[in-house]
């Protein structure tokens, strides 16, 4: 029997008995981050690494039974030795190692290679079999340095100024929001943000974390006020009242599926930066090679398309089923 | 966040500037106009490019942006071959990303390595060196194209691609472009509009001999604003008499007016352009209408006294030359509604009555083939017309007009005295069978479903259609295709007959190049039958039935 098995629970370990990221309640599930499509109501345990369980109170409930680990810490369940490894993808993303008998598997969970600044960054893990997630698996999608987008962004904020124009740019509340704090920080004068983005970055400025402190959007600020500042806001306030307030302002779009100008255009963005916290192409190939696997399975994404590529490259590759969606995707309102 | 004193940064000049006078103005403009939904927007961005560009550069843009293409030195297969070599990608990978990207030029700028001999020449410089290449072999073609991929930076690849595949399809109407120009150059729109029309080279004419030339006959072809209808919601009892009021087929072509001056003709569309050159069918008028002559109408195709389709007249716009095939093939007529301007004198104040009675002696005197009267309806009562218009479909009509005998003819789309009365759309529901990613902004999502209906136990394809479903169930569709398609590679998926739709669709008629044995016009998805399982639809026999109610004559489409 296969160490790791894709069931319609999610990915099991029959011998240690959990389940890593399930979409369906289990009795023990570990987590490799708080995104809603990893990370989802209903186990009776949850295990994670420490720095992700604030965040996994803040969208589950305080309530769930969780246990913390730390980075590379060994832990054994019935026998299985499981730790967990920086993903990079975001605050307490990891990457999940399983061995039994010798054999090590990896579930990458959410990655990218590059690292921005507050999450630990990407580790690549030896082992026999990995699982790699694939949603932006094709050659198309090839990230610009941080630094360049970073300062293109800023340069846009600055020609909105110029034109008297607010910036409003979304981005995702958990994960995205942050970076965007952290490297625009020092750039402008004032960052405010919809309570969506408040609530994760108060909680995570308690944990120390070097972020700014983020002025909240409510309706007895001023309308004055709004000029020249800079708003960040979930996908989801897209188009909404709640944005309308801002007017006149121009609207940016943080989301690796921005690097097409199709999809740029369907969002009714003034502007597109195509910031991503998943590995583009060369980064699934780099941390595909990296692990030194002989077997890959890819799940989300261009799962077809990167794992005919990786067969053709001579590395047994298969694409598996999952119900992991994409938390940048434009199709899944964030939840 | 709050700080005590702003960062000096913050007031600070970009930190990248602009590169002028190079293929990057052109590329940055393009970015713009095609991220912009704002029509001011996008108007300030050309006129300020018009202002600013080198002026072969304009020359060109001018051009590009209205529909005169240079002559293509190289292919498209070519370009894929090319790219295909230079990043050592296997083709099935590159027609994967063609596919999610929906854009060749666009395609192939993001899949080239990042440049290394970066380098900056105008945008004319890159359309004479093409033009250069008309004679080169193909080795020197892939040289050039190569060498040039190396110098451009992303955004100009994609237009210098697109310089080669053509069509920069980014919602710039040749009004926009003209109104820009006009705003740059303080020339009327409608003069400039005359001014850029007809037959010109751009690697010849400077801008300056473009607009610089005698205005005596731009302003001959001035057109008046047409007056439009709104869709009357109610039934007609509630206009009044039905004395008071000319009934007539409402058309569906292109509506335009004619314009005789200074012995020159001009046909214009509503979209204000002027469209002469491609309907040779009105030549004749030159000689025979009168000077100081306007007439407002609809340009359909027609033959033996009844309109063909809507599609024949698709076979003549958006082409540059007309063939002596489609002359025959898709002949054209202009049926006149009104007439605004007579021996010189704009008429329109006057009642539609009189103006009437003066186009119908016109139109009787012309004789002409191609120039008709639009005919009156007549009926008794609102009733009758009522019953009338249910034969719409048969004249090939969309239901009629209803216009105020007194009314003057007015400016814009304004309510009272003209009404649009439309017949109601065919619907059927039917199943998805079919999948296909949109282009443009939709690429990557499955926007183009084909569907079916039931014949016996069989599926039946019998439609393509778009639109009509917002964003929201457009993305929830897509979802659905992608976990439930039977394909992972290529095109068009087959997906699980499950979901249910009502298209609607305003004709049907017999044919023989479709499986079904019909074809429809302007299909559309009118909504999501969520409530309505698949063994509920309607089946062939029932198409079949409207087309025979249909009346419409046996292989129209
Ligand atoms: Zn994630
Ligand atoms: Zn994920």
């Amino acid at each position: 029997m296969e160490l790791l098995q894709f069931t319609d629970k999610g990915i099991w370990c029959a011998a240690g008995d959990f389940y890593i990221d399930p979409w369906k309640p289990v009795q023990r599930a570990v987590i490799t981050h708080a995104h809603s499509d990893h990370a989802r109501w209903g186990h009776q345990s949850y295990l994670s690494e420490h720095a992700g369980i604030p965040l996994l109170k803040l969208r589950l409930g305080a309530d769930i039974h969780i246990q913390g680990v730390a980075y590379g810490e060994n832990i054994f369940l019935n026998g299985v030795k499981l730790s967990l490894h920086p993903a990079g993808h975001m605050i307490g993303s990891a990457q999940v190692r399983v061995e039994y008998n010798g054999e090590v598997w990896v579930a990458s969970g959410d990655y990218k290679l590059e690292a921005d600044g507050i999450s630990v960054p990407f580790e690549p893990v030896r082992c026999h079999t990995f699982i790699t997630e694939s949603t932006f698996g094709l050659p198309v999608y090839r990230w610009e340095p941080q630094q360049q987008l970073f300062s293109r962004i800023t340069n846009w904020i600055y020609e909105n100024q110029q034109a008297g124009k607010a910036s409003v740019i979304t981005a995702y509340s958990l994960g995205k929001a942050q970076r965007l704090l952290y490297h625009l920080q020092d750039k402008v004068s004032r960052i405010m943000g919809h309570g969506a983005i408040t609530n994760v970055n108060e909680l995570l400025l308690s944990q120390g974390y070097p972020l700014p402190t983020l002025e909240r959007v409510t309706p007895d600020i001023p309308k004055a006020a709004f000029k020249n500042a800079v708003i960040i806001a979930p996908p989801s306030a897209d188009d909404s009242a709640w944005m309308r307030r801002f007017t006149p302002y121009s609207l940016g779009v943080c989301s690796g599926w921005m690097q097409v100008r199709g999809h740029m255009r369907r969002r009714n963005a003034d502007a597109g930066f195509a910031l991503s916290d998943h590995a583009d192409w060369n980064g699934l190939l780099q941390a595909v090679t990296a692990t030194g696997a002989s077997k890959v399975y890819a799940t989300h994404g261009f799962s077809s398309v990167f794992a005919r590529y990786l067969g053709e490259k001579g590395i047994d590759a298969q694409e598996v089923t999952t119900a992991y969606g994409d938390e940048e995707t434009i199709i899944n309102p964030e939840t | 966040m709050r700080r005590k004193s702003p960062p000096p940064m913050a007031m600070k000049k970009p930190l990248l500037t602009r590169k002028h006078n190079t293929v990057q103005q052109f590329a940055q403009l393009v970015q713009l106009l095609s991220n912009s939904t704002k029509t001011n927007e996008k108007l300030d961005a050309l006129s300020q490019y018009f202002a600013t560009a080198p002026d072969k550069d304009k020359t060109w843009v001018l051009a590009l942006f209205s529909g005169r293409r240079p002559k293509r030195t190289v292919n498209s297969t070519q370009l894929k071959n090319w790219c295909i070599q230079a990043t050592g990608l296997p083709e099935w990978l590159f027609n994967e990303c063609y596919l999610t990207v929906g854009d060749l030029a666009e395609t192939i700028a993001l899949l080239l390595p990042p440049h290394t001999h970066p380098a900056s020449f105008p945008l004319y410089h890159w359309l004479q060196q093409l033009q250069q290449l008309e004679k080169a072999t193909e080795a020197e073609k892939q040289a050039f194209i190569l060498q040039a991929w190396d110098a451009l930076d992303d955004s100009e690849r994609f237009v210098f691609n697109k310089l080669i595949t053509g069509g920069f399809r980014i919602g710039v109407s040749q009004k926009m472009m003209v109104n820009a120009l006009a705003k740059t150059y303080d020339i009327p729109a409608a003069t400039l509009s005359h001014m850029i029309s007809g037959n010109w080279d751009p690697a010849q004419v400077t801008i300056e001999a473009l607009l610089h030339q005698s205005t005596s006959g731009a302003d001959a072809s001035r057109p008046y604003p047409f007056y439009l209808a709104y869709a009357l919601e109610d039934t007609p009892a509630g206009l009044g008499p039905i004395e008071a009021w000319q009934a007539e087929w409402k058309w569906d072509g292109i509506r335009g007016q004619i314009i005789k001056r200074e012995g020159q003709l001009f046909v214009w569309s509503r979209g204000e352009e002027l469209i002469t050159d491609k309907f040779p069918e009105f030549t004749p008028l030159t000689g025979s209408l009168p000077d100081g002559t306007v007439i407002d109408g609809e340009i359909l195709t027609y033959a033996n006294g009844s309109p063909l389709p809507f599609q024949t007249l698709q076979t003549r716009i958006g082409r540059k030359n007309v063939t002596r095939k489609q002359l025959q093939e898709a002949p054209v007529a202009f049926l006149s509604y009104d007439l605004l301007e007579w021996e010189g004198a704009d008429i329109r104040e006057k009642p539609l009555i009189e103006r009437r009675s003066i186009l119908t002696q016109l139109i009787d005197l012309q004789q002409q083939p191609a120039l008709l009267l639009s005919p009156e309806v007549n009926a008794a009562s609102w009733d009758e017309l009522a019953l009338i218009r249910e034969g719409a479909r048969a004249q090939i009509s969309e239901g009629l007009m209803l216009k105020k005998k007194s009314a003057p003819y007015q400016v814009g789309r304004k309510r009272g005295d003209w009404w649009k009365w439309k017949i109601d759309p065919y619907t059927i529901d039917a199943v998805m069978i079919y999948a296909q990613k949109g282009h443009g902004r939709r690429s990557n999502l499955y926007t183009d479903y084909t569907f079916a209906v039931k014949d016996g136990d069989q599926l039946v394809p019998f439609t393509k259609a778009y639109s009509g479903l917002t964003d929201k169930e457009i993305a929830e569709v897509d979802n659905w295709i992608k976990r439930h398609s039977l394909e992972k590679f290529g095109p068009v998926r087959t997906v699980e007959p499950k979901l249910v739709f009502e298209i609607a669709f305003e004709g049907i008629a017999a044919s023989n190049r479709h499986k079904s044995g019909v074809a429809l016009r302007f299909p559309r998805i009118n909504r999501w039958r969520q409530d309505k399982p698949v063994s509920e639809i309607n089946t062939l026999d029932d198409l079949k039935t409207l087309l025979r109610q249909s009346g419409s004559p046996e292989d129209k489409v």
